[in-house]
């Protein structure tokens, strides 16, 4: 016998194979389509086709009368049973003139894509016959899409309590005059107007909701493609159906991605269970893909001028951002949060610049609503920096990477306060990223290369561009984003319940939930390691409000870094008591007792060890257990983190840009990113990869477009182009590693990083290849048209 | 995403075919249904009927005897695959591979395409700088249309309503031959922002001989570059010329323009695409 | 309110065919799509709907051994003839090759194209056994997908390859053969 017990092969680092995908590759994966209820109806939504007008009558009658039609209701039929949806995050320390969507439109519309009426049928084809026959007499309004159009003078007035559709006025940094000075005591100041143009989501799966009353126990059931069901059912609850909390449960099935799309309260989820509960059957809303370009909240838009003053050395020494959000026709769950706390406060960036102010107006206009999109906020703060450190580096004839070197923090200055009211960043090594992708893409081989092609008057123009980004994510503190400060108003706390089982078998439940990160492959990972158990007898279990503790949900890359931290406080809390219970199996003193690989025993005699089999057999029998200690073996945390945690990276885009025709060929893409201690490794990168495409396409091919009436141009896959397989390269990733010591595991997060950091890497590589045509920048999408125009105007 | 109702017909033959037609003037064709189905999924078109070609025989076949006779149910994946198309109209199984995605390729047809007449579509085009024909038949018997007179003007064709396209034919080509489409697609929908097609035949001197140049994409129905071709016509296709000719080619075209691609643009395009066909087809010719 | 405003339902058609080896028959309305007679008919609900335009492809299903978008079918239109869907590529408890590699190769996340995605690589690589990859990036261009950026979506496709070419590189072993790929970089 050995002193020491076999240690189990390590997984956490290990590219293991997700166990969610046996049911996804044969089509045995249950979305919410997918979800069949016995007696189940179907529901239809009339939409408004104007973006602003007065509903004058709505005549249903035709409707009701239509083969199957089960019920036909409008805005004045629910209007005494379901409240407003709320508003669960206004910005911090600031008035916000709040409007929020009934779940049917009452006496105005919005938007293009509001709902107006409902009609529930035998079959979805049925109800979809009967929205024909409503007649909805409409005066229409007058309409503006543009955010600073919409505060302008003569401006269409959206909503009583909002003039000038103001949302809120918010700013952080130093006050204004003391950047202004700073700016006009600056060798070097450059100004520019950049817009951040709208952006869809397109989750593949579309949104949707399913509600079940049933009479006989009062309890509410709602099937919904949801990020965050806990908090799903809490505002359901509290808030907009006004029934006790603890008669609801909320249940996500597999979720076919989100993107922050589905972390928001929608007006189906209340309607379908007020259907429910009046028509006495389960009720299927079922977004199309039309409606989801419609209805479902969008990301992005700001419209910004930023001023920025250097040395002529290329230190920034001055700031100053003025940006317009367009929130839409009203505010969605977590909107004003956005562009405040989570863009406002990260426009510093990786880079020390002493003097910042910024001023954000939230504003209303006849659009879908705006939220948090992939990144949410950080995303348009890093493509706003990234963008004016070109600018600087062209203002001060530096090369780009240079400017960076200059500014960056530190790896000595971390905890890191930029003064404009974020968290300390963590941790960090900038300048190692930086230097690692420029080594990995052979940056100086490129700038020959592109010389080479400028002198010798190539149709084919070379572009290097980088993006330098650092991220906050692990979004939490509770007692930093819940503090008046920030306007949250709830905690971001998240939960794990770690149970051992009579047969050794080990459930997680945690408030987190997958929809498409693998969950359930990396928690049973981290589990397996923590508590020295086969990988195989370990379940997660998450999505429904029934057998899960409360959990704030899904998003901000916060899975790992506050829910997996949680799993990880539970599993030593296990530990703990299993270590106490065979102290007194072994009759010896639990401060004797180690626990090492699923086994605890007396410091150096392992063979005479419990198994945590036997542990978890003794604490459930019961039978024979230390004075005072409780049956069975399992543990519940509730953990709120000190600090989020702060990615970075660089990644290095290289394009050429058709001079006859503007088109962008990507050439390469390298990335070189930080997200601390990494689970696994492929799901890691996995992560990255989706991310960098939709960072890309921002930059090359998506644009929400409204026309002046208000009608989404862009409202279907033929005319919003997400990107296809032949329209994004191969991704070359590498990874530096910085451990976190926020938490335990040193993990920081990896869900949004590629998207931050890709849109502004390759915008500022197509700006690279044409820099020295006199063009320093170009707003997104960089379509050809674009592209190609700024060409006719430059001087060659 | 849920059509209206509709009453289905599935005739055996063309004969029946028109009598259903006849019989339901409300009805509506369906071939490959790749432009038919979506639009009525988002009820933007509610045909009280379908005449569904799918089960006529014989309507789904590629021959060559001189010229090449395609039958109007042929799938552009048929078109694709053919080897026999490959060799003699290599722009046809080209075009073809770049229609919409597989699953489209699969289904749509190229008789579907030419009589929907999409102002974006790709085998307008191709088929007017072949020269094509179609064979239409009613029920005064069947009449042969050209190309040149078959598209009237947005999703408009000359063919009646109760009318059944039933095959193309491409008249066989005299001598060398070069021939390329070139399209500039775009992101989302795959259709051409702009599509060029180029059919040169070359004379022994080299020089083209009644070249055909149409461009899709950018006006409300594909359309001839006559300033082009006449610009090349008889002329050696030499850089100069090719270059002469591209930019004749929007001249006297109507553009139409998107927020995507305005009509400018798309007269820059046209020149590029032209050009890039151009060249193409030269240097199968040399 | 007057019934007689209703239209009247055109008549119902009798439809039968043969779905993963096994025959149905049912009556149906002309205008139900395919992919709703699979799901809802069927209760084959791997085969999904994530668009309305025929553009994303989720929905891909081999009908008479051509892969089509089954929202752009008339079930009507299928009568008399053989459908295979996700749920019957897998033989006797064995995955496709393609099922496999995109097992292997993290070809998936979320996992709402994946059925779609399958069908559509399984009929490349019918057509095209041994696709560059630029071949497969175009093979897959009626297929859409949010969240891998593709990149595995191709690595898979092309394992598939060199299973069914009979160059197997298939690690038995439950890591991945991500681990592979993983060789070589600078975790420092």
């Amino acid at each position: 016998m050995t002193a020491t017990v076999d240690a189990p092969e390590r997984l956490v680092g290990k590219a293991i194979k997700r166990r969610e995908d046996p049911r996804l590759i044969t089509g045995a994966g249950s979305f919410l389509d997918d979800v069949r209820l016995p007696g189940m109806a179907h529901a239809a939504v009339l939409r408004s086709p104007y973006a602003h007008a007065r509903i004058r009558g709505i005549d249903v009658s035709r409707a009701l009368a239509m083969p199957g039609v089960l019920g036909v209701f409008t805005g004045e039929d629910v209007k005494d049973d379901i409240n407003p949806l709320p508003c669960a995050w206004q910005a911090g320390k600031v008035q916000n003139n709040v409007n929020t969507p009934r779940v049917l439109a009452l006496e105005k519309v919005m938007q293009v894509g509001d709902p107006v009426a409902v009609v529930v049928a035998e079959s979805r084809y049925q109800a979809e016959d009967a929205l024909d026959a409503i007649e909805v007499d409409y005066e229409e309004l007058p309409v503006v899409v543009d955010a600073k159009k919409a505060t302008e003078p003569g401006a269409p007035q959206l909503h009583d309590n909002a003039p000038n559709n103001v949302v809120m006025e918010w700013s952080c940094g130093k006050d204004a005059a003391t950047v202004d000075q700073a700016l006009a005591d600056a060798d070097v100041r450059v100004s520019q107007h950049i817009v951040n143009q709208r952006l869809i989501a397109s989750a593949m799966e579309p949104r949707g909701s399913i509600g079940r009353y049933d009479p006989g126990t009062g309890e509410y059931t709602l099937w919904a493609t949801s990020q965050a069901p806990h908090v799903h059912r809490l505002l359901l609850g509290a808030f907009i159906l006004g029934v006790p909390e603890q008669t609801i449960r909320v249940i996500a099935p597999n979720v076919g991605g989100g993107f922050g799309s589905k972390i928001f309260m929608y007006f189906d989820m209340p309607l379908v269970l007020w259907l429910s509960k009046k028509l006495g059957r389960p009720v299927k809303f079922f977004e199309d893909r039309t409606e989801n370009y419609l209805h479902t909240a969008q990301g992005r838009d700001h419209i910004t001028d930023v001023e920025v003053g250097a040395t002529k050395d290329g230190k920034i020494t001055a700031l100053k951002v003025k940006t317009w959000a367009n929130l839409g026709g009203y505010l969605s769950t977590v909107a004003p949060g956005i562009p405040t706390t989570l863009y406002g406060r990260m426009v510093a960036g990786c880079y020390k610049i002493p003097n910042i102010h910024v001023d954000v107006t939230g504003v209303y206009t006849n659009t879908a609503m705006v939220d948090a999109y992939r990144g949410a906020g950080r995303p348009e703060a890093a493509y706003l920096i990234e963008r004016v450190c070109d600018l600087v580096a062209g203002a001060t004839g530096l090369d780009p990477a240079e400017i960076r070197r200059r500014n960056f923090i530190q790896p000595g200055d971390f905890p890191y306060d930029t003064g404009i009211g974020m968290l300390p960043y963590d941790s960090g090594d900038y300048e190692r990223a930086l230097n690692h992708a420029l080594d990995l893409v052979g940056y100086q081989d490129l700038r020959a290369e592109q010389d080479k092609r400028r002198q010798n008057g190539s149709d084919k123009l070379l572009g290097v561009g980088m993006s330098s980004y650092v991220e906050v994510c692990g979004i939490a503190p509770s007692k930093w984003i819940g503090l008046p400060g920030e306007g949250w108003g709830a905690g971001l706390w998240e939960s794990a319940n770690v149970r051992v089982h009579l047969t050794g078998k080990v459930v997680v439940t945690t408030g987190s939930l997958p929809h498409g990160q693998g969950h359930e492959t990396t928690f049973a990972q981290l589990t397996a390691d923590q508590l020295g158990v086969p990988y195989d007898d370990i379940e997660v279990k998450h999505s429904d409000t029934l057998g899960t503790p409360f959990g704030f949900g899904s998003y901000g890359s916060r899975s790992l870094a506050v829910g997996g931290t949680a799993i990880y406080k539970s599993v030593e809390k296990v530990k703990e008591k299993a270590k106490l219970l065979a102290a007194h199996m072994l009759e010896a003193a639990p401060e004797d007792i180690v626990y090492e690989n699923g086994k605890a025993f007396v410091k150096g005699s392992p063979e005479q060890g419990k198994t945590i089999q036997d542990l978890a057999l003794a604490a459930h029998v019961g039978y024979d257990l230390p004075e005072g200690m409780e049956p069975t073996l399992e543990a519940t945390t509730f953990y709120d983190p000190p600090n989020c945690t702060f990615p970075f990276g660089t990644h290095v885009c290289v394009v050429e840009v058709d001079r006859n025709t503007g088109e962008v060929d990507v050439l390469r893409y390298l990335a070189v990113d930080d997200v601390g201690n990494v689970i696994n490794p492929m799901i890691v990168d996995g992560q990255l990869h989706g991310g960098i495409a939709q960072g890309l396409a921002q930059a090359l091919y998506e644009g929400a477009v409204y026309n002046d009436i208000g009608e989404l141009v862009t409202g279907t896959m033929n005319e919003y182009a997400i990107p296809k397989a032949d329209m994004v390269p191969n991704y070359e990733l590498d990874r530096t590693v910085t451990p976190t010591p926020v938490n335990p595991m040193g993990a920081k997060g990896a869900g949004e990083a590629g998207t931050i950091a890709a849109t502004p890497a390759v915008v500022n590589a197509v700006v690279d290849a044409v820099t020295h045509l006199g063009i320093r920048h170009l707003d997104m999408p960089l379509t050809p048209e674009r592209v190609w125009r700024s060409l006719q105007g430059a001087s060659a | 995403m849920f059509p209206t109702q509709f009453d289905y017909h599935r005739p055996g033959s063309v004969q029946e075919a028109i009598s259903l037609l006849q019989a339901n003037p409300d009805a509506k064709i369906l071939a490959g249904g790749h432009s038919l189905l979506p639009a009525m999924k988002l009820r933007l078109a509610s045909p009280a009927a379908l005449v569904d070609l799918g089960g006529i025989d014989g309507l789904r076949s590629i021959s060559t005897n001189g010229g090449v006779t395609i039958g109007a149910m042929t799938t552009y994946a048929q078109l694709r695959d053919s080897n026999e198309l490959a060799s003699r109209l290599p722009i046809v199984s080209e075009t073809a591979n770049n229609v919409g995605d597989p699953q489209v390729q699969n289904k749509g047809t190229l008789g579907g395409a030419l009589a929907h007449a999409d102002p974006a579509a790709d085998f307008t085009a191709v088929m007017l700088a072949l020269g094509a024909s179609v064979k239409a038949v009613g029920p005064n018997g069947e009449r042969t249309i050209a190309a040149d007179d078959l598209f009237v003007d947005l999703l408009t064709t000359a063919l009646a309503a109760d009318e059944v396209l039933t095959e193309v034919s491409v008249p066989a080509g005299q001598g060398k031959v070069g021939m390329a489409y070139e399209k500039f697609r775009h992101p989302a929908s795959g259709y051409a922002v702009v599509g060029v097609a180029v059919v040169v035949p070359v004379d022994g001197q080299g020089n083209a001989a009644s070249p055909r140049i149409a461009v899709t994409g950018a006006t409300s129905k594909a359309t001839r570059a006559t300033a082009a071709e006449q610009g090349l016509n008889g002329k050696p296709l030499t850089d100069q010329n090719i270059a002469a000719a591209a930019a004749a080619a929007a001249n006297g075209l109507d553009l139409n323009g998107d927020h995507f691609a305005s009509a400018e643009f798309r007269g820059h395009l046209i020149e590029v695409f032209t050009k890039r066909a151009l060249e193409r087809a030269a240097a199968q010719v040399k | 309110m007057t019934m007689t405003e209703a239209v009247a339902a055109p008549a119902r058609v009798p439809v039968q065919m043969t779905v993963n080896g096994t025959d149905y028959a049912a009556e149906v309305e002309p205008r139900l799509l395919l992919v709703h007679f699979l799901r809802d008919n069927l209760g084959l609900t791997g085969t999904h709907v994530g668009c309305d335009t025929s553009q994303c492809g989720a929905c891909v299903v081999y009908l008479n051994g051509e892969s089509v978008k089954s929202c752009t079918v008339l079930a009507v239109q299928a009568n008399g003839g053989e459908v295979t869907t996700i749920e019957g590529l897998a033989k006797d408890g064995e995955y496709d090759p393609v099922q496999q590699g995109f097992w292997e190769m993290h070809g998936l996340q979320c996992g709402y194209c994946t059925p779609g995605m399958i069908m559509s690589a399984h009929a490349l690589l019918k057509r095209i056994p041994n696709p560059t990859e630029e071949q497969i990036r175009h093979g897959l261009e009626g297929n859409l997908c949010r969240c891998t950026g593709y990149q595995n979506i191709v690595k898979a496709v092309q394992y598939a390859a060199g299973q069914m070419n009979g160059g197997g590189t298939h690690d038995p072993a439950n890591t991945a053969d991500w681990e592979r790929e993983l060789a070589g970089k600078s975790d420092s």
